[in-house]
């Protein structure tokens, strides 16, 4: 029977891999997708939580997490595309111009 | 047993595809196979009686975030791979599974099992969809209300980025007339 906790252990385990993905990752694309996955991650705790404690306040949270990532992706999107015109590339490093 | 069946290749696939798109150079196979995982992860909402939650994951991650994506790698010049720097794997690992573990100790060791109750029950003979819209345009209306405000600032703030100098075209024009911008 599947439980509570093998949700959760999926959850983090894809929690996890975003948090890599967020660390390891240069290129500022690779960097949203990564922040994708994390998102999707708690949005999974979120669902199971709410459907073993027969609660439907997770899916609200997760509905709202949602609606968060998409406005984040409109913003996130405009701002790398005006970065790719000023500097021709989406590196991480050249980002770092503020060094004393 | 089916439970149990598609739990497990849900979350195989999942987390596959997932390391796919995190570990991939190439840019196009990490977006596809994000997208694809996405789908999987509407799965897992199916399966936990959350079914509105999982129209919902596939309408908006696979059909306009992954467009939107999709449209913005037009804009970038995805076939130059760009060069990384690699810290070291094993350290990154080593990082990335401990803050996840911390993160999850500190958020859920106050919360004991027994403290969690259910503040807002599911209607009893209502089907997952009418549940939700009862409890989100009662309870959470104000939250509802200002998200969709969030949403309306984020799409003008989005064109509003994106928009500038869109009249000229980046691939019609030569290269020396974008230095030359770029310069200025």
């Amino acid at each position: 029977m599947i439980g509570l906790n093998h949700y959760l252990i999926v959850a983090g385990l894809l929690f996890a891999i975003g948090l890599i993905g967020v660390i390891r990752r240069r290129n500022l694309l690779m960097l949203f997708f990564a922040t994708e996955i994390m998102l999707n991650a708690a949005n999974v705790a979120f669902a199971a939580t709410s459907h073993y404690y027969n609660d439907l306040s997770g899916q609200m949270f997760a509905f709202f997490i949602i609606a968060i990532a998409a406005s984040e992706v409109a913003i996130g999107l405009g701002l790398l595309i005006l970065l790719y015109k000023k500097q021709g590339t989406l590196d991480l490093d050249d980002l770092a111009t503020m060094k004393g | 047993m089916f439970e149990q069946i598609a739990f497990y290749l849900f979350s195989f696939l999942t987390i596959g595809l997932f390391l796919v798109t995190v570990f991939s150079n190439n840019i196009l196979y990490a977006m596809t196979s994000l997208a694809a995982g996405m789908v999987l992860i509407a799965g897992f909402f199916f399966l936990n009686g959350a079914d509105f939650l999982g129209v919902v994951q596939i309408i908006v991650y696979v059909g306009a975030v992954m467009a939107l994506y999709a449209f913005g790698m037009m804009f970038f010049n995805v076939t130059k791979v760009v060069k990384e720097k690699n810290t070291s794997n094993l350290l990154v690992l080593f990082l990335g599974v401990s803050i996840a573990l911390l993160m999850v100790i500190m958020f859920l060791s106050p919360i004991v099992p027994e403290a969690i109750f259910a503040s807002v029950p599911p209607e009893p003979n209502a089907t997952n969809p009418e549940a939700v819209g009862m409890v989100l345009f009662s309870k959470y209306l104000v939250p509802f209300e200002v998200s969709a405000v969030m949403l309306l600032i984020a799409m003008i703030g989005g064109i509003i980025l994106a928009g500038k100098k869109m009249d000229q075209s980046l691939t019609k024009i030569e290269d020396e007339i974008i230095s030359e911008k770029d310069v200025k």
